[in-house]
């Protein structure tokens, strides 16, 4: 015997009251680590993926559609800008930086991007076979896309228009793939990147007649794009993403932008915080469910603990008269309590990752947006140290009794 | 080995009980008389440490068990105490096996599963050793309860009551076997008791008188 022995008897001898105890807390704690998983791994993926862009220049629309979709590349776009516009702005004083995209293809769900080598270098690609585009169609495939597709090296596709996969096919013109990047876990791994003039190729077929990129001379090339020339007032593109020069520039350029007519200036740090405080209020919502469950959980502990002294009242007497002490009762009775909240927490940390396990092997969105099962956070510790001192607030008052017990008046009333 | 001396113990309603000098010696067998009220639970409790705050002295195996604190008195008890109750008391969530080991283990003895095969033969119950106490009948439990109280071979056994709740057949079981089992580990037995039938049994007997 010994008082682990002694408790997990206990426990088993009321096999429908630990059962239903231990429930209640996992349910508890699987809504909360749930919730942990998803929430910090967004969180993650936001801050990696918006790192080093302080500002998305676009067409007018919704500025979280503009971080979604040109940031995150989960939303569409929200109309086209022109090349001459963005190349001004590109100029400006308090821009260190800009980027151009060129959205409106994919293949097989999988986007493809028009940019240039400042995009790849804002996320530190790198490549794993293969390498760089060079000219127009050539092609770099994400990991994941690369690996979902099967897309190989020296490999020729068309592209579909827009982005999902039910657009018609280019067919006139085809890609060809001329490396891979190593995986990043950043939104490139689900991208397939090009130079913004293949974006234009394909969708050439109908302004064929006005526009041959190709064949003239460059004398004077665009600061974005530069197979063209600049000032271009037919081409246009996507989106263009931005590095502010200096403090100032966070003050006045998305004034300055949005004061213009046609374009649009969105922050993805602001429009990501007003994200996350339109989606807190689900979260905290569950929260509060998962909070009320530990609670009843702690409540249903401390009745149950409660009810079974009356029951134990000579248990705890004959153990005195074999020699226990009142520390050996008090202890008994608090690890009996501890037992069940540690049991509840470690179930409910696991079936929180076996959800969000199912989760993403359901939905495959959650795998492209790189939510894992299998990380593990500080808090799950946190989670498991607070569910011992759970333990101990729901068995303290029963340990007290426990403690207290009058073995000779128990016994001498029987 | 046992010996009480100018012994009172004040009730909680402030009424205060004196208990005569006496001396039991090694392996001998009592009985405490008396009627119902007359202090025989308090005696056997206080002899026992189970009860404390009392004036007097209680001299058991050389050890004055009134100087003790409260966990050496707890140790002390565990040791060389045996007790049978008039329920039997068994922890119904254990086996009878676990039953058992629960007196080693709470004193802080050796536990032996030999001892309990040993314990559980002499008694004729070593088929029950895995048996939970639901499935025991009464006697059996009783049995079981015995077993308990001498498994870590104590020094005296201290019986409250063991068989009031019984028939005559039974009655006379129950105290051969508390008898046997006390002669076989060599352990002197104080039986406080009402019960008349025992008197023909345990010559030895201590009479205390409601006052």
């Amino acid at each position: 015997m010994s008082i682990i022995s002694l408790v997990w008897n206990y426990l088993k001898a009321k096999p429908l009251n630990t059962v239903l105890n231990v429930f209640l807390l996992s349910l508890g704690i699987a809504v909360i680590t749930i919730l942990l998983l998803f929430s910090n791994q967004l969180k993650e993926k936001i801050s990696q993926n918006a790192k080093g862009i302080d500002l998305v220049v676009g067409a007018k629309g919704s500025p979280l559609q503009l971080i979604l979709c040109n940031i995150f590349h989960i939303d569409f776009p929200t109309g086209n800008i022109k090349l001459n516009e963005a190349e001004r702005l590109a100029k400006h004083r308090l821009v260190k930086k800009a980027i151009p995209l060129a959205l409106g293809d994919s293949y097989k769900n999988f986007r493809i991007v028009g940019t240039n080598q400042d995009y790849l270098a804002l996320y530190k690609a790198e490549l794993d076979l293969g390498q760089w585009w060079s000219k127009d169609l050539e092609i770099v495939v994400g990991a994941t896309a690369a690996e979902t597709s099967g897309l190989k090296i020296g490999e020729r596709f068309a592209s579909a228009h827009g982005l999902t996969s039910d657009g018609h096919d280019h067919e006139e013109s085809f890609f060809q793939v001329t490396g891979i990047l190593k995986k990043s876990n950043t939104v490139l791994d689900n991208l397939l990147l090009t130079n913004v003039g293949s974006i234009w190729k394909v969708h050439e077929e109908h302004t064929e007649e006005d526009h041959e990129i190709d064949t003239v001379a460059i004398r004077n090339p665009s600061s974005l794009v530069s197979t063209v020339e600049a000032g271009d007032s037919t081409l246009e593109i996507t989106a263009l993403l931005l590095q502010y020069r200096n403090p100032i520039a966070a003050i006045q350029l998305p004034r300055f932008i949005n004061s213009q007519s046609k374009l649009q200036a969105a922050s993805p740090a602001f429009e990501t915080a007003r994200l996350f405080s339109i989606l807190g209020i689900g979260v905290e919502a569950l929260m509060g469910f998962a909070y009320v469950l530990i609670f009843i959980s702690g409540l249903s502990i401390f009745i149950a603990l409660y009810n079974s002294l009356k029951e134990r009242k000579y248990d705890l007497a004959i153990m005195r008269s074999m020699g226990a002490s009142r520390v050996t009762l008090f202890v008994v009775t608090v690890l009996e309590g501890s037992t069940l909240t540690i049991l509840g927490s470690i179930i409910g940390l696991a079936m929180g990752h076996v959800v969000v396990f199912t989760f993403t092997q359901i939905i495959v969105e959650s795998q492209k947006a790189g939510i894992t099962a299998l990380t593990f956070y500080t808090e799950e510790i946190f989670i498991l140290l607070g569910s011992v001192v759970l333990g101990i607030l729901c068995s303290l008052i029963p340990a007290i009794q426990a403690y207290r017990t009058d073995i000779h008046k128990v016994l001498a009333g029987s | 080995m046992i010996e009480v001396r100018g012994l009172s113990y004040q009730y909680s309603s402030g009424k205060r009980i004196k208990f005569d000098d006496f001396e039991v010696s090694k392996g001998t067998q009592w009985l405490l008389l008396g009627e119902s009220g007359s202090g025989k639970t308090t005696l056997l409790h206080l002899m026992s440490g189970l009860l404390t705050s009392q004036q007097g002295k209680i001299i058991i195996q050389g050890t004055d068990i009134t100087q003790l604190s409260e966990s050496r008195l707890d140790h002390f008890r565990g040791a060389h105490m045996g007790f049978v109750f008039q329920k039997n008391h068994l922890i119904n969530a254990l086996t009878v096996r676990k039953n058992l080991l629960m007196a080693p283990f709470l004193s802080g003895l050796k536990q032996d599963d030999d001892r309990v095969e040993e314990v559980l033969k002499e008694l004729g119950l070593e088929e029950k050793n895995n048996a939970g106490v639901n499935e025991l009948s009464q006697g059996q439990a009783q049995r079981v309860a015995i077993a308990r109280a001498v498994i870590n071979k104590p020094k005296v056994i201290f019986a409250d009551e063991p068989t009031s709740a019984l028939d005559d057949k039974n009655c006379e079981r129950v105290i051969a076997l508390l008898l046997k089992a006390a002669q076989t580990s060599n352990a002197t037995l104080v039986v406080a008791t009402h019960d008349q039938r025992l008197k023909s049994i345990i010559p030895n007997q201590l009479v205390l008188n409601s006052q």
